[in-house]
């Protein structure tokens, strides 16, 4: 991204500036950490590279396609397949088991259900190491357990970018460092970028690099080579 | 999940399922409102056909008569010459005698009206008043001579017969089971039949019938068509010629075309029958006003229902649209909801409509055993109900569906 900015209330008395021209890339691979104090942009950093909003001025670029200029189908589609989200309360939809919730972001882009869908989904309950649950209702999982299968969820379209606002931010600390391993691992292994907002520090110096946001802009950079 | 099974159809159909209690008052909201409409509509025309019928296996759809006589005023010279201005100078009128007589060239008026495609029959007639007298006793009588074959498929005098039988030959006449009670007559009996123009006969009874009226039991009888005519001084000539068509409610268009066709006044029995025709026309804007308001009720049921699971749905609903399902997607979830809504419900309600009809069908007889009002469960009336109800199901789906569609993911995720 270049030159991002993002205003609200463009053109009145209230007009504000959230993000003050952004300049960010961020490698295939990479697992980035995004800190800052509450309101510093963070969020809205996030929601506009997950194709969730529009900036108010420069480039966005995914996967090398520029994205600024293309129309709500476009977007929706480009985030379908591009894009995996983990927020940071799961949002899992009540009504299915856990597997279905893993193929639903399949099931929506196909149509219909199939066999390959199944497996995939299957086979993230597996690496989220929750393969005895694969048929309880999302409202039967421990906050933990939902947030695992909200990640699998989120790999299920195989992203090339997961973004991840607050994913443990309202979990205890074995199942924060649990979903934060599987992430790490899933980023390793699959190679795809991840852009994770978090608060605690401890869990960010176990990314790649941090960057910090204060009053929307990037103020610190620093990098951890992986291991 | 169902492989054959769309997206938008498992989302649907999960959420109807996920609100059971929300599902089951609407539902039954709606099969209450779906019964209420197949119950009233049933019951209804039930009571309109019964009503019709009646009224129609006694008289013809539509009757041609011959054109009154009227009288012209005298018209002189002008008094200045001006041609083209007539002065009337007698203009008291006496109303004329309406003499019994023919309908002109009937033959060909009768070939005409056969030929027109809305008209089932056709039937010649000559009727008039006559005088009976059986020993002493005499009554004022109204005489109809009929051609059996076409009559009786007006008038399905056979069918109320309820001593001897329906002939009408020369010699035969039918009477009413009044008239046969007052005069102490039974089928195989003489009786002799005196007109005004002094023409007189011996009949034999044929058969006593059974009207459905004590004025109509009193007063008519039945000859051939020629007995008639020579009884009634009309040799070959017919006094009116009755006619039914395929649509009763059509019958006044008919007897237009017919006035246009042939030039002989026609009158349908909607004309003869004018009170009794707006108040079967009431009855029915009165059905179509129930049946609108009920829809209405359902309508807005269905669409407060959806209203509230779209608030409720709400963060789902901007999770699936994050994850890369599009807006036509989600608006076709909450179109479906409403449509299986409508769907359900209507079926429930069709059931619960045709459980009440039988069971009304079974209490509501009259003395003599028989339903009060003839119903019949007729799969078009339900058809009419089911897709009535489907269509409230979309519509009302449609607004909830376009405000679930056009929510803003990052607000709905944010709530």
């Amino acid at each position: 991204m270049e030159g991002l900015c993002k205003s609200f209330n463009i053109a009145t008395p209230l007009e504000t500036e959230i993000l003050h021209s952004i300049d960010l890339t961020l490698p295939r691979g990479e697992f980035c950490a995004v800190m800052g104090p509450s309101g510093s942009g963070k969020s809205t950093l996030l929601h506009i590279v997950g194709l969730l909003d529009r900036p108010t001025q420069g480039r966005l670029a995914i996967g090398g396609q520029e994205t600024t200029e293309l129309d709500e189908a476009a977007l929706t589609h480009l985030r379908a397949h591009e894009i995996g989200f983990v927020f940071q309360y799961h949002h899992l939809l009540s009504a299915f088991s856990a597997v279905e919730n893993i193929m639903m972001p399949m099931l929506g882009d196909a149509g219909f259900a199939s066999d390959a869908m199944l497996a995939r989904a299957e086979s993230l309950l597996g690496i989220m190491g929750l393969a005895h649950r694969r048929d309880s209702l999302a409202t039967n999982l421990s906050g933990g357990e939902q947030q695992r299968i909200a990640v699998a969820r989120a790999l299920a379209m195989k992203p090339s970018l997961l973004l991840a606002d607050e994913p443990t931010g309202n979990l205890d600390t074995k199942s924060a460092d649990t979903v934060f391993s599987l992430i790490r691992e899933v980023n390793r292994s699959q190679g795809m970028a991840v852009l994770f907002v978090t608060h605690n520090p401890a869990l960010a110096r176990r990314c790649d690099r941090i960057i910090e946001v204060i009053d929307g802009r990037i103020v610190q950079a620093q990098n951890f080579p992986s291991l | 999940m169902k492989s054959w099974v769309p997206f938008e159809w498992i989302i649907a159909a999960r959420f109807l399922r996920e609100g059971r209690l929300q599902t089951l008052f609407i539902t039954g909201g709606v099969a209450i409102g779906v019964a209420v409409i197949v119950f009233m509509s049933a019951l209804l025309a039930g009571m309109q056909g019964n009503f019709i019928r009646r009224v129609l296996t006694a008289q013809p759809h539509i009757q041609l008569l011959p054109p009154k006589e009227v009288v012209r005023a005298l018209r002189g010279h002008n008094y200045d010459g001006d041609e083209g201005k007539n002065v009337v100078e007698s203009a008291e009128l006496q109303p004329p005698l309406q003499r019994l007589k023919s309908i002109d060239q009937w033959q060909a008026v009768v070939a005409q009206i056969r030929s027109m495609d809305q008209v089932l029959v056709v039937s010649p007639a000559a009727g008039g008043s006559a005088l009976v007298l059986r020993g002493s006793t005499s009554r004022a009588i109204t005489l109809n001579g009929v051609e059996p074959d076409t009559y009786f498929r007006i008038v399905a005098l056979p069918s109320k017969v309820v001593h001897g039988s329906a002939r009408l030959n020369a010699g035969d006449i039918i009477i009413g089971m009044e008239l046969a009670s007052d005069l102490g007559l039974d089928s195989g009996d003489k009786l002799r039949v005196t007109t005004a123009a002094g023409a007189s006969n011996i009949l034999t009874i044929s058969g006593i019938v059974d009207l459905g009226n004590k004025g109509a039991n009193q007063r008519s009888t039945f000859v051939a068509l020629h007995t008639a005519q020579s009884l009634l001084g009309l040799p070959g000539g017919v006094s009116n010629i009755d006619v039914t068509v395929r649509d009763v409610y059509a019958a006044e268009v008919v007897a237009r075309e017919i006035t246009e066709k042939t030039g002989v006044q026609a009158d349908s029995w909607i004309a003869a029958n004018a009170q009794f025709f707006s108040a079967i026309q009431a009855q029915m804007t009165a059905n179509t006003a129930i049946r609108f308001f009920v829809g209405l009720s359902v309508a807005f049921g269905i669409a407060s229902v959806l209203f509230v699971s779209v608030v409720q749905k709400s963060k789902e609903i901007g999770i699936l649209r994050a994850m890369g399902i599009s807006r036509g997607q989600i608006m076709r979830v909450f179109l479906l909801q409403g449509g299986l809504l409508g769907l359900l419900g209507s079926i429930a309600g069709s059931s619960i409509g045709a459980a009440a009809l039988i069971l009304w069908h079974r209490i509501a007889v009259g003395p003599d055993g028989l339903p009060l009002v003839p119903i019949t469960l007729e799969v078009p009336l339900f058809a009419a109900a089911l897709a009535l109800a489907l269509l409230a199901g979309l519509v009302a789906a449609s607004a909830p569906a376009m405000r679930a569609a056009r929510l803003d993911p990052l607000v709905a995720i944010r709530g």
